[in-house]
Order: structure tokens, then C-alpha cells, then sequence
């Protein structure tokens, strides 16, 4: 039989992956490597260690880990409970939680700033209540809020898929021999969801770490994220060479988190 | 008392996410056009919203884009899920890892390198090129959801129907393609979900007279959102939302149906990084 | 293994192919029309209309929120506009790297409604008045509100003032930035000095902490809805907001300021040239520029459109139209990209401190 033959119905998509998926990271590349006039050059990567870029890099860093931390609290209760609680949670689930994306993810995040201004929603009702007021708009935690708001879907759902395939028998068995929820937990259930924790955990921390939108809505420009350094290199310098080299960095911490995923993946599979 | 609590969690959570959306949805009736105060019920934004044309430009724009894209990706994927069935395992791999990038990479980074490739070309920058940049990150969720189904799927079926004759083509169409509707379907919802809320990719691909729903709220935000854009994504949410309740408890069906969300869970959770922003 | 390196050669090259041939035919196709390149809100929709109706010629209408923004669209050529409208000192750094073409004065029957001052003002970037046709002109000021600010507000100083912490917005482009710190200081807003520079950047870097936020176009509406006490702006924007919110009050502080002209250009890589100049001669109309100046709130430099204006106080407002030999004032020139990267460096110092 042809069958082998069908394998080149595979064609289209490679020549397209490698066209523009495989190229252009090559071209990113070649651009940090060279300088304007095509020389080869390490400045552009370098650079990173200039004040500016290295604490953009470290804020950026310590955001997305403060927000994949939070992201993980704030979801695991809330998969637990679904699970347990919530009649036929997969349909709910992703209900509530593709519904939002139906509404311009940038949108959202600005109805933020209506939310969190000074004379915004909470500030109103604080007001109303005689409450003290209270300032994050502009600041550092609004910014993280922003970025649990919009990353939290990408730590619940795979938490979620993880969590629910956990063996119902399996924590009997667990009481059954005298564990308590507290020991059932840590000896059974996490260890079973780690798969899903440490996909969620990527899928948080590489978006907030690049992420310039978020810090430019609600942070009122006064904080400078890597992501915000490479954005204004690219479109307001136009010094494309820079802005690949620091763009290759971030493909390092990418590229990490791909071999994280990749080992996980494997192990998943046995 | 614990069920209570877990409610009450999940309660706080709902409102976290959907308070922005609520927010957004009341100033669509919000007559005063600064968002700073209330000045009076209105419905004047929606009534002005299908008048104006930039507004419906890049609606349509969004739509068309995010269908175009999402089809085009479905079929090249499927393909490539098709015949990687009959690769060796090897190569197999090298593919998925290759699929892999556009998902686990940085929106900034996928469309610096892209918008280098452009010019690089030297092709003027516009609807063909965010085209092109969206069926780029599209393809990976259309094999990733297809793929696991192949997976499953009998293989015996598909030789059973070669042995009684079919051709391979009939056989294909006939016995394996409706197995996997289900899962090309939510394929392709997802592709035009992503497509249509990205903002990142566009944003360094775009060209002259070409905006998105995305990149012409970005440039609002900065001088302040003109309300027929809430009116419009209001619109837009709540029909979605109508749409969602029908498929999913379709009353005239016994059997609880909601194919497409059951599938959308599997494939939702390999979603990875791909945000808006 | 030859073979194989030869085929994904030839897997690259076919998308490159694809995506020439796409484009090539999709921007050759409709000729009678207009790529037009502009700030944010800066002109009458009508108008636009207006002219389509007129004459024929469709409008493909852009916004861009600062020169900064818009110069590396117009650099890459990947983009073919017609018609920009950027700031005299980004028209001399466009002339200086040959990103322009000589616009026929002549098809442009009605640029002697255009002030002789203006014209005379625009060769300081366009030598000869041969590249651009002043649109709207102003100042760069402190909007305050006299409800949350008691004092008299005259100086840059005011900006440094403990007193406001977090009731100040700031520009968030770096000329106007920068020209704040330099005109209180004493500097031109042109200086290259690298100790001048310096000292602007640390004289800013002491401010942000003040800061409530930095913004561009924002700055209306946060002032309107009472969001902050003081903010720099433009001043057409000052009739706009004083309008909204009687509350609020414009200044040229007493140190200087920039004044700016934002005029007509046409790019090398123009393709509809003649709509262009045909566009231009249509907004030099009196009753357009006069609409425009209505809708937009800048100050025009059409003389037989400001006489149209009938509220007197706004005809005759300082703000919209000062005498000029009042105060001291200074345009941007073009200070080169090395010294725009330095500076855009300086700012993100600035940014991330």
C-alpha cells in the first residue's frame, strides 16, 4: 500500500514552520548578533547588564514570579473546590473561564484602571461606606494584579485537569488507612497534580515575564519591564539590532521553561 | 459548612473575573463619554456604534481575520496531524517540538521575529502579513487538539473499510473525518478565540489603514476609549454568552450535548501561554 | 542528509515567495485614494467626508500618538503614506535623511491663508518653505486645578513641589519631558551639552517620585475627571478641558516653553502625490481650517479662519493665540539620532529609577 505516501500531507505545515516559526527566530538571532552594518557583534546582547535593562530584567522577574505564585494560590483552592463541589465543573469551568476572552483582553485590563483609580469603582463604594481610600493604580500592585488577572486561566485549567484525574478510590484508600485531609493532600493529591502545577507554572511565568501592555495600562509608565525596553526599541528607536538582543535573552528563559514542559510531558506519559 | 466556604471562594473568584466586564458593560450605557463620572442611562453609544465606520472597519476586520486564519490553520493542521500518523516516531516528536514554539514562546518575542521576517522580505506590512502571523500561531492549537483524538482513534475501522474496497480518500472521509469533528471543531473555535484577542503579534505586523479591534483599543487607550467600543465588545459578550447556554444545555436534547465544551476542556488545557497580553 | 538540507531550503524560500506575491497585488489595486498619517484626534471627521465627497478621492486615515511613534513607520517603508503631519523638529530630522519630497506650492491655491509669521517660523526647520504646510500651532504648558492648587502657578518649579506627590501628570514623550527639566533649569530644549542632559535627567529622576503618572493624551481626561491637581499638556487642549471642567486653568510658565508647529508632509515613498496636495490645499480653505480649529481646539495658523471664530474671548484668548514676543519661546530642531537614541536612553534611566 501507498501509506507512507500520506506522510506528505504533513508537507504544507513544515514548509510553513519552517518559513515562520524557524526563520524568523533564526533572523532574531542574526539581528543581536550584528550591528547596523551587518558586523558581528555581542553589544546588543551584552546590553543587558547596562543599569537600565538588568533592573527592567530583574522587576520583570521578580512580577512574573510573584504572579505565578499568586496565580498558583489563588487556583489550586479554587480546582479542589470545583471538583468537589460544582455538579459537571468541566463544562462551568471552562464556561467561566473562555467566556472573558470573548472581551478584548485589553479592554479588560483597562476597565482595571475605572476600577482601581482615585475616584474609580472601589474608591466610590470606600467613599460611600466612609471607608479610607485606597491608592494602588499606577503602583506595582496594580500591575501584578493585572498580570493575575490576565494569566490566572492559564494556571487553572491545566491545575484543573490535573486535580480531577485524580482516582476518587485513591483518597478513600488514603482515609481508609488513616491519613487525615491534611495527609492525604500532601502525600497524594500534590504530588498527582504536580504535572498540571508545573505546566501552569510556565504558562504564567513566560507571559508575564514579556508582557509590556500590562505595565503600560495600569502602570502609568513609571515602571520599565524588559518586555516595555524591547516594545520601545523596536517601534521608537527603530534600533531593531538592540531590540533582538534583548529579545535573545528572553528566548533563553523561554527556551528553559520549553525543556521543563518537555520533561514533564515525558514523565506524564509513562 | 465546607461546601459553604468553597462557594463563598468561588464566589470571590467569579467576581475577580467578571468585575472589569461588568465595569466595561456599564459604561456602555454611561452617556457622558469621560469615563470619570456617571451621567445618565443612554443608549445613544449603541445606536452610534453601526455608524461609525472606523469602529465597524476593524470589527469586520477582527472577524474576517480571525475566521480566515482559523480555517487556514485547521486545514493545514489537520493535514499535518494526517500525515504524521504515518511518520516514524522519531520525526514525529521533532514536529510537535517544533508546534511547541509558537505556544510556549513570548507574544513579543513571535512577533519581533516575525515583523524582522517581513522586512526582511521587503513585503509591505498589512492584512496579508497579520494573516499570515495569525495562522501561525493558530496552526499549533488545531494539532493539539487533533492530535490527541488521533490517538484514540480505531485504527482498525479505517483498514477495515480499505479492505472492503474503498478507496483510501472515501475511506478517510467516510470512516476516520467524522471521528474527528469534534476535535478539528474545537480546533478551530480555539484558533478563532486566540485570533481574535490577540493584540501582541498584530501590534508588530500590522500595517498602514489596517486595525484590529485589538491595536485600535491600544491606541484609544491612550487618549481615552471612545464608549462605542464597549458597546460593541458588550454585544459581542453577550452573544457569545447566548450561544455558549444554547450549545451547552440545548433543553430539547436529553443527552447532556455540549460537545464542544467537553472538547474544549481537553484541548483548552494544552492553551499554554497565549494571552492578549 | 543533502538532500534533506536542500528541501528545507526550498520549505523557507516558498512562504517568502507566497507573501511577496500576496502583497504585491493588494496595494497596486485602487488608485484614487489617500494615505493619510496623523496625531490622535487632530482633525474633524467631516472633513474627511467632505472631501471624499468633493472630489472623489478615498481617505485611508492613521493615527499616531508621538512623533517618536510615527518616524520609524515612515523610515522602515514598509509603510507608503501620503500625507504626515509631524512636528517641525521631526520635519527637519525627515528633510536631513532625505524621507521627503518637495511639495508644489503652487496646486497649493490657498497657502496665503496661512500668516506670513508662521511661514516665516517654518524655515527655521524647512529652509525655503519647500517640504510643509503649517496646520496647527501651540505651546507646551502647566494645566492646573484651581480648586486643588491655591497658589499662583507660574514656574516649572511647581512640578517639584513635595506638596503634590502624586497629583502631577507628566508628559510621557521624551522632547517635551526633557524640555520641561531643561527650560527650568535655564537650558535650551536643544542642548546636546552631555552635563546639561545629565543634569535634566537627575532633575527629572528627583521628580518621579511625584509623579502620579506619565501619560500623553491621557492628561485631558485625568484632568477633567478631577483625577489629578497639575498636569503638562498642550495648549489646544486647554479650551477643550476648560470647557469640560471650568475648574481648570492653563500657563505658560514664566522660564519659556516650546512652541511647536505641526505642518503637512509629503514622503519620498508617497505614492498618491497629487491627492496629497490636494488634500492640503483643501484644509488650507478658510471654513475648513475654521472647522478643524472647531473641532480639534488647537490653535490655527489660517488667519481668514480665525476672523470665522465668532466667541470673542476665544478669538482673542491668550491661550489660543499669545503674542507671541511675550514670552520666551523655542522650537525643537532636529538633534540627530544619536543624540534621539542618547536621549530616548536618558529617558528610560529615567523611567526605570
Amino acid at each position: 500500500m501507498n501509506n507512507r505516501n500520506n506522510r506528505f500531507l504533513a508537507a504544507p505545515y513544515l514548509i510553513w514552520s519552517a518559513g515562520f516559526i524557524i526563520i524568523p527566530l533564526v533572523m532574531v538571532l542574526y539581528y543581536a548578533f550584528t550591528d547596523f552594518n551587518g558586523s558581528f557583534t555581542v553589544s546588543n546582547v551584552t546590553a543587558i547588564i547596562s543599569y537600565v535593562n538588568i533592573k527592567a530584567l530583574m522587576l520583570s522577574i521578580a512580577f512574573s514570579l510573584a504572579a505565578t505564585f499568586m496565580c498558583l494560590i489563588i487556583a489550586y483552592p479554587l480546582c479542589l473546590i470545583l471538583t468537589t463541589v460544582i455538579k459537571n465543573s468541566s463544562s462551568f469551568l471552562s464556561l467561566i473561564f473562555i467566556l472573558p476572552m470573548w472581551m478584548n483582553s485589553l479592554l479588560r485590563t483597562y476597565a482595571w484602571q475605572n476600577i482601581l483609580e482615585r475616584k474609580g469603582v472601589i474608591n466610590g463604594i470606600l467613599a460611600f461606606l466612609n471607608l479610607p481610600l485606597f491608592y494602588i493604580i499606577n503602583k506595582p500592585p496594580a500591575i501584578l494584579l493585572g498580570m493575575i488577572y490576565d494569566f490566572l486561566p492559564f494556571m487553572v485549567l491545566p491545575v484543573y485537569n490535573s486535580v480531577s484525574r485524580i482516582d476518587k478510590d485513591l483518597l478513600n484508600a488514603a482515609r481508609d488507612l488513616g491519613a487525615d485531609p491534611f495527609e492525604t493532600f500532601l502525600r497524594v493529591i500534590w504530588p498527582l497534580s504536580l504535572p498540571g502545577v508545573i505546566s501552569g507554572i510556565t504558562m504564567v511565568f513566560v507571559p508575564s515575564l514579556t508582557t509590556f501592555v500590562i505595565s503600560d495600562i495600569l502602570g502609568g509608565g513609571k515602571i520599565l519591564l524588559i518586555g516595555n525596553v524591547i516594545e520601545q526599541l523596536f517601534t521608537q528607536d527603530s534600533d531593531w539590532n538592540a531590540g533582538a538582543g534583548l529579545s535573545a535573552i528572553l528566548m533563553v528563559f523561554i527556551v528553559i521553561s520549553m525543556f521543563i514542559t518537555a520533561k514533564y510531558d515525558r514523565e506524564d506519559i509513562k | 459548612m465546607k461546601t459553604a466556604l468553597g462557594r463563598i471562594y468561588l464566589t470571590l473568584v467569579l467576581i475577580f473575573l467578571y468585575a472589569p466586564i461588568a465595569t466595561l458593560m456599564i459604561l456602555s450605557f454611561n452617556s457622558s463619554k469621560s469615563r470619570a463620572h456617571w451621567g445618565g442611562f443612554t443608549l445613544d453609544w449603541y445606536l452610534g456604534l453601526f455608524s461609525n465606520e472606523e469602529i465597524m472597519d476593524a470589527f469586520r476586520t477582527t472577524i474576517f481575520l480571525a475566521f480566515l486564519s482559523a480555517l487556514i490553520a485547521t486545514v493545514l493542521g489537520t493535514a499535518a496531524c494526517t500525515g504524521m500518523q504515518f511518520m516514524k516516531r522519531r520525526d514525529r516528536s521533532i514536529i510537535m517540538g517544533i508546534t511547541n514554539i509558537p505556544m510556549l514562546n513570548a507574544d513579543i518575542v513571535t512577533g519581533v521575529s516575525l515583523m524582522l521576517l517581513f522586512l526582511a522580505a521587503r513585503v509591505s506590512m498589512g492584512f496579508t502579513t497579520v494573516l499570515f502571523s495569525h495562522i501561525t500561531f493558530n496552526i499549533p492549537y488545531v494539532i493539539l487538539s487533533v492530535m490527541p483524538r488521533y490517538r484514540e482513534l480505531n485504527r482498525s475501522t479505517y483498514e477495515a473499510a480499505l479492505d472492503l474496497g474503498a478507496e483510501p480518500l472515501y475511506a478517510f472521509f467516510t470512516v476516520v473525518l467524522p471521528d474527528l469533528m469534534g476535535a478539528i471543531l474545537s480546533g478551530f473555535l480555539m484558533s478563532f478565540t486566540m485570533s481574535l484577542d490577540d493584540f501582541i503579534i498584530t501590534h508588530f505586523t500590522q500595517g498602514p489603514g489596517f486595525d484590529t479591534l485589538s491595536t485600535k483599543i491600544y491606541s484609544e487607550v491612550k487618549k481615552g476609549i471612545n464608549p462605542e467600543i464597549y458597546a460593541l465588545s458588550t454585544i459581542m459578550f453577550l452573544v457569545v454568552l447566548l450561544l455558549l447556554f444554547f450549545v451547552n444545555y440545548k433543553p430539547w436534547v436529553k443527552k447532556p450535548a455540549g460537545k464542544i465544551i467537553v472538547t474544549t476542556k481537553t484541548q483548552v488545557v494544552v492553551t499554554s501561554g497565549k494571552g492578549g497580553s | 542528509m543533502k538532500r534533506r538540507l536542500f528541501s528545507v531550503f526550498i520549505c523557507a524560500l516558498v512562504p517568502l515567495f507566497l507573501i511577496s506575491c500576496g502583497t504585491s497585488e493588494s496595494s497596486e489595486k485602487d488608485d484614487n485614494t489617500l494615505y493619510v498619517y496623523n496625531w490622535g484626534e487632530y482633525i474633524d471627521p467631516e472633513v474627511l467626508s467632505m472631501f471624499t465627497e468633493e472630489t472623489g478621492i478615498d481617505i485611508v486615515y492613521d493615527e499616531y500618538e508621538t512623533n517618536e511613534i510615527m518616524y520609524p513607520k515612515i523610515e522602515a517603508g514598509a509603510v507608503n503614506y501620503d500625507l504626515v503631519c509631524p512636528s517641525d523638529y521631526m520635519i527637519s530630522k525627515m528633510i536631513e535623511n532625505d524621507l521627503l519630497q518637495e511639495i508644489d506650492m503652487e496646486k497649493i491655491e490657498n497657502r496665503a491663508n496661512i500668516g506670513e509669521d508662521y511661514w516665516k517660523n517654518s524655515e527655521e526647520f524647512d529652509p525655503g518653505n519647500k517640504y510643509s504646510v503649517p496646520y496647527v500651532w501651540g505651546t507646551v504648558g502647566i494645566l492646573y486645578n484651581k480648586t486643588m492648587v491655591k497658589e499662583k502657578v507660574d514656574s516649572w518649579g511647581i512640578l517639584w513641589d513635595e506638596k503634590y506627590k502624586d497629583e502631577i501628570l507628566m508628559q510621557d514623550s521624551v522632547r517635551d519631558a526633557f524640555m520641561v527639566a531643561e527650560k527650568y533649569l535655564g537650558y535650551s530644549v536643544n542642548s546636546t551639552d552631555e552635563d546639561e542632559l545629565q543634569a535634566a535627567k537627575e532633575l527629572l529622576q528627583q521628580q518621579k517620585h511625584l509623579v502620579q503618572a506619565y501619560v500623553v493624551d491621557q492628561v485631558r481626561d485625568k484632568m477633567i475627571g478631577n483625577e489629578a491637581a497639575l498636569g503638562v499638556i498642550y495648549s489646544g487642549e486647554a479650551i477643550y478641558t476648560q470647557r469640560e471642567n471650568p475648574d481648570l486653568e492653563y500657563v505658560i510658565p514664566k522660564e519659556g516653553t516650546n512652541v511647536w508647529i505641526d505642518s503637512w508632509v509629503i514622503p519620498k515613498n508617497a505614492k498618491h502625490k497629487e491627492n496629497a496636495e490636494k488634500f492640503i490645499d483643501f484644509l488650507c480653505r478658510p471654513d475648513i481650517s475654521y472647522m478643524n480649529f472647531d473641532y480639534i481646539t488647537y490653535s490655527t495658523p489660517n488667519i481668514p479662519a480665525r476672523e470665522l471664530i465668532e466667541d470673542e474671548d476665544i478669538r482673542n484668548s491668550p491661550i489660543a493665540f499669545p503674542v507671541l514676543s511675550d514670552y520666551s519661546l523655542e522650537a525643537y530642531t532636529c538633534l540627530g539620532e544619536k543624540a534621539d537614541r542618547h536621549l530616548n536612553a536618558l529617558w528610560r534611566e529615567v523611567k526605570s529609577y
